[in-house]
């Protein structure tokens, strides 16, 4: 690994000069290094932090990749890292015009990673040099441990994809919330709706007699109203004291818990394990934002280098090779989704709908087609509120917000289906819907959403057991997995872990059997709550009642 | 295929069949006629990748990671398996694991690449349970009606272009056989398999080495010193130049250049043993998905192997049978096939024995038969297939049947009659069977593996 040449670095800050005069806000430093086949072999695995822990199975992923590679010839890598200053990699015949493009690309990412609210927990710092501090104190701690830094490490990344980013996130955006008693607040927000259930009435019924408490005793109201409160819910008392104490220590994620509750690396001769635990965290929130704005981060990157790539005075006929490899990059394919393509495309029907005034109330409640066609209030406020998009949003939101039939319609796009037929034995894709519904929730349905585990106090204070329970969203765990990860929860809990989950039931049927033609005639799945217990590294299931 | 099909029902039913036997026949027999089924763990779609396949450095600069030898690439496995046997000290299970992946060819040119792996565990939700339950591939975009039909992907890719034909590089093949030796290697190395302790007396007569082991009067290449001497003395014996034993002359020998005994360069015959291994799988409708997996990935560990054990002097056969059995040429034909039919057992076995009979390999090669099912046969009392299998046993070195089962519990068929036949009792030097169920790990096959082929008396 080298730093770029001097010739090729003046590009790059000519291309930093053009991108900043456009809107574009980065810090003034970057690092460019050149890397061969041969480096990347040692990157991909550290995800592309060249100083990142070792960790022997990444030696493994290593080989996994090239083998994984001679198979399927592709793998994510990035070019880009969100680093003080940020650092990227260049193949090194590229030639010129081509590095202009990805400069700006880059320095799209740049400007992301820096202004999106998502990475605020990533600016305050250069990941590169606390990654460098921390892989010094593994190989410390290695050196004194040996191999049992290596199980450390294992079981605590075997967790880190449960690490509470957005709780991380809330502590850095704490929201201004109105002054009001938190009695009054628990009372309408938590007990009537929550814990009695009322029906609506009867609540509308109850602010209003609030209400009318207020106007009758003003300062005395309060008093008065939970008065009346005491006498109906004689248990009112007792809950809102225990919500209070509930509320005011902030969940935990299970990393953390362990960190604080666990006996086991709380011991005077483990508490070097709370070390490598803290790293493990660390790295996986760093990564977090990543993976929950892949499509905006790619599309704004991909947005700015067209635009700039075109305006750029520099590369005067090369605008038939870029037009050539921004296809490849950016070309919407016929089947499957391509993050480039699809978030350039969304920026720029943002971009246009804030120009004509189409993302305001007025717009939205026109149901003729033909109005709908021609709405132009010109705003012209199209490319700052990109820049507002890019600096609030995250992928869900980007999706929830901005797929609507305009678009859908408008780039032909559809949900595609896919079907076996019998008689010639292929796979057919077909158009199942053009509906900007289906479309939107299949886009949600394919980002990243790891598991929701939560950790029941109650349940688990026999025996000193951590008893986990996964929300239930419709979605199985891989069950495989669940053994090592319970086996490496155990080892750092130090006692006994029980997991609830739910899994589908077995379908009856087996495959010698003919099936009914129709599918629609299947049955729904039918879910079992089941525990798995973990002790003594032996695991047990049970279906729970 | 259906009034085959029917027509052994007919036979078997004549012999008498137990009710639920009947059933499960008749339903196979269903199965085939009707429209070959879709199952959606045996025809797993194809996944198209989503937004997380793609980076940039790959998208915009093409550049991926290097790709190393398999050589150095070994090297770095006795590393890794090292440490992982330091895991199972300390009381945790092995997390390496020897990866195969059967690279398909075009042609039938098919190779076994030999990689470390190793998962990291971690509760996450499972992606393929959607996939099964739903029919959404992912987005498109372009034109098309509702509905409309916009391209096709073969299921399985291997129906276009299988059949090995002339012209077959002989690198490919080549390739295949060092990386399934070294995994061979590893298997016996690391995972502590068996070495053979007999590889049988039959030899190869087509290998030839070069060595000065011939002797050789009047010329050649090295001179035998003392034989030549010896035969001075014999020859000075005959003309009575030694006419007293305890005082020799030599002085007044004679020598006859013919008396010169050299060492000459000489072509033997190399005695290395030689192994012809069988495999042999159902293929039925009932081995879909799983037990398919596990009995052809235990396969191909036998196969490495036993190529390390013979030192590469192995060669394979692969037979396929539903109720009737067919020779395929290539592993990938052999490891993707499906159809919904029925299963007699004894129709392999039947070929096997023709094959054997008809090339006369009993003679040069040591014979190896490992047969591979869910151990479901309709010829339930193994009336055919134990006399097969006895014939079988007369020339085999070793036959191994391996009953991957669907669900624990009830035995199969199969290995019923196996069992009832006390064949396993009367030479377990020959036979031996090992039955796990379909969510046996790649640690319970390398046992099943150690039970098939180990040599200890039971």
């Amino acid at each position: 690994m080298e730093l770029i040449n001097q010739h090729t670095k003046k590009i790059m800050e000519g291309c930093k000069e053009r991108a900043r005069a456009a809107g574009l806000r980065f810090e003034n430093e970057s690092l460019e290094y050149v890397v061969t086949n041969r480096d990347l072999l040692e990157l991909s695995p550290k995800i592309m932090i060249p100083t990142l822990y070792d960790y022997w199975v990444h030696d493994v992923e290593v080989l996994k990749g090239k083998g994984k590679y001679e198979l399927y010839p592709h793998n994510p890598y990035e070019t880009v890292i969100n680093t003080r200053p940020a650092i990227s990699y260049y193949n090194d015949n590229n030639p010129d015009w081509l590095n202009v493009m990805i400069f700006y690309h880059v320095i799209g990412h740049i400007d992301f990673f820096q202004n999106n609210l998502y990475f605020r927990h990533t600016w305050d710092y250069d990941f590169t040099g606390e990654a460098l501090s921390d892989k010094r104190v593994i190989a410390k701690l290695r050196s004194e441990h040996g191999h049992w830094v290596d199980y450390v490490i294992e079981f605590a990344r075997g967790i880190d994809n449960l690490v509470g980013y957005f709780p991380e996130l809330h502590r850095l955006f704490p929201v201004a919330t109105t002054q009001l008693p938190a009695r009054l607040d628990y009372y309408f927000d938590v007990f009537l709706q929550n814990i009695k259930k009322v029906k609506t009435s009867e609540y509308i019924k109850e602010i209003e007699r609030y209400n009318q408490c207020k106007a009758e005793y003003a300062d005395l109201c309060d008093d008065m109203f939970f008065a009346e409160v005491d006498r109906r819910h004689p248990e009112f008392k007792a809950l809102f004291t225990k919500y209070k104490e509930h509320k005011s220590t902030p969940p935990l994620d299970l990393i953390q818990y362990i960190l604080e509750n666990s006996a086991f690396v709380n011991k005077e001769e483990n508490k070097w394990m709370k070390i490598i635990i803290e790293v493990i965290r660390k790295t996986s929130l760093f990564f977090q934002p990543q993976i929950r704005t892949k499509i905006m981060n790619e599309g704004w990157a991909s947005y700015w280098h067209e635009i700039l790539f075109l305006q750029d005075d520099r590369i005067e006929g090369h605008e038939v090779d870029f037009a050539r490899v921004n296809a490849g990059v950016t070309a919407m394919p016929r089947v499957g989704l391509n993050p480039y393509a699809l978030g350039m495309r969304l920026f720029y029907a943002i971009e246009e709908w804030a120009d004509k005034g189409r993302l305001t109330w007025d717009f939205q409640r026109l149901t003729d087609a033909y109005q709908r066609e021609k709405f132009d209030s010109t705003l012209g406020r199209g490319r700052e509120f990109i820049f507002h998009v890019r600096e609030n949003l995250c992928d869900f939101t980007f999706i929830n917000q901005f797929i609507n039939q305009d678009f859908v319609t408008r780039h032909d796009l559809f949900v595609a289906g896919r079907r076996l037929n019998e008689s010639k034995m292929v796979w057919e894709y077909y158009v199942k819907s053009r509906n900007s519904g289906d479309y939107r929730q299949m886009l949600l349905d394919s980002l990243y959403h790891p598991p929701r585990i939560s950790i029941d106090h109650e349940k688990g204070k026999r025996d000193n057991t951590l008893y986990l329970v996964h929300l239930f969203e419709h979605k199985p765990l891989i069950k495989e997995f669940i053994t090592n990860t319970l086996m490496g929860i155990e080892y750092l809990w130090g006692g006994p872990v029980e997991l609830e989950t739910h899994e589908p039931l077995p379908k009856a049927a087996r495959s010698d059997r003919p099936k009914s033609a129709d599918r629609a005639g299947e049955p729904p799945i039918q879910w079992q709550r089941v525990v798995y217990t973990m002790k003594e590294r032996k695991l047990s299931r049970r279906v729970a009642a | 295929m259906k009034n085959e099909m029917r027509e052994i029902y007919l036979r078997l039913k004549a012999r008498g069949l137990s009710p639920e036997l009947e059933k499960k026949i008749l339903s196979e027999i269903n199965a085939v006629e009707a429209p070959p089924l879709a199952d959606e763990t045996a025809l797993k779609p194809p996944v198209l990748p989503g937004v997380y396949a793609f980076a940039d450095l790959q998208a915009l600069q093409s550049l991926t990671a290097a790709v190393q030898n398999h050589t150095s690439q070994v090297r770095t496995i006795d590393d890794l398996l090292a440490k992982d046997r330091q895991r199972e000290k300390d009381g945790f299970p092995r997390k390496v694991r020897v990866g195969r992946m059967i690279k398909p060819g075009r042609g039938g040119k098919d190779k076994v690449v030999v990689v470390p792996t190793a998962t990291e565990e971690k509760l996450m939700h499972d992606p393929s349970f959607r996939d099964q339950e739903e029919e959404t591939a992912g987005g498109g975009s372009g034109e098309g009606e509702q509905g409309e039909v916009i391209g096709e992907e073969p299921v399985r890719q291997s129906e276009k272009g299988s059949g090995a034909g002339p012209g077959q590089g002989e690198g490919e093949q080549h390739e295949l056989e060092s990386s399934a030796y070294d995994l061979g290697r590893i298997l016996t190395e690391q995972f502590e398999l068996p070495n053979l302790k007999d590889k049988g007396k039959k030899r190869s007569l087509t290998r030839y080495t070069y060595d000065l082991t011939d002797r050789h009067r009047g010329f050649g290449q090295v001179l035998d010193k003392k034989a030549t001497l010896r035969k001075i003395v014999e020859t000075n014996i005959h003309l009575g130049n030694l006419p007293d034993v305890d005082n020799i002359d030599t002085l007044d020998f004679l020598i006859s250049p013919k008396d010169m005994i050299y060492r000459i360069l000489s072509r033997e015959k190399d005695f290395e043993s030689q192994a012809m291994v069988f495999f042999v799988r159902d293929y039925s409708g009932s081995m879909v998905g799983k037990t398919t997996e596990l009995v052809v990935a235990q396969h191909v560990l036998i196969y490495s192997w036993l190529l390390y054990q013979y030192a590469n002097q192995v060669q394979t056969r692969f037979i396929l049978h539903d109720t009737t059995a067919k020779e395929v040429p290539d592993f990938y034909t052999y490891y993707n096939s499906k159809v919904a039919g029925g299963t007699q057992v004894s129709s392999a076995y039947k070929l096997v024995n023709e094959i054997v009979e008809k090339e006369n390999l009993a003679q040069d090669y040591n014979i190896y038969v490992f047969h591979g099912t869910d151990g479901d046969d309709w010829d339930a009392e193994g009336r055919e297939s134990i006399p097969q299998l006895k014939i079988m046993m007369r020339y085999a070195n070793r036959v191994g049947i391996t009953i991957a089962q669907h669900s624990a519990g009830s035995s199969t068929e199969v290995e019923k009659y196996i069992k009832k036949s006390g064949l396993l009792e009367q030479a377990p030097e020959l036979i031996r069977m090992d039955v796990l169920t379909d969510d046996a790990d790649e640690s319970r096959l390398i046992e099943g593996i150690r039970k098939l082929i180990s040599q200890d008396k039971r």
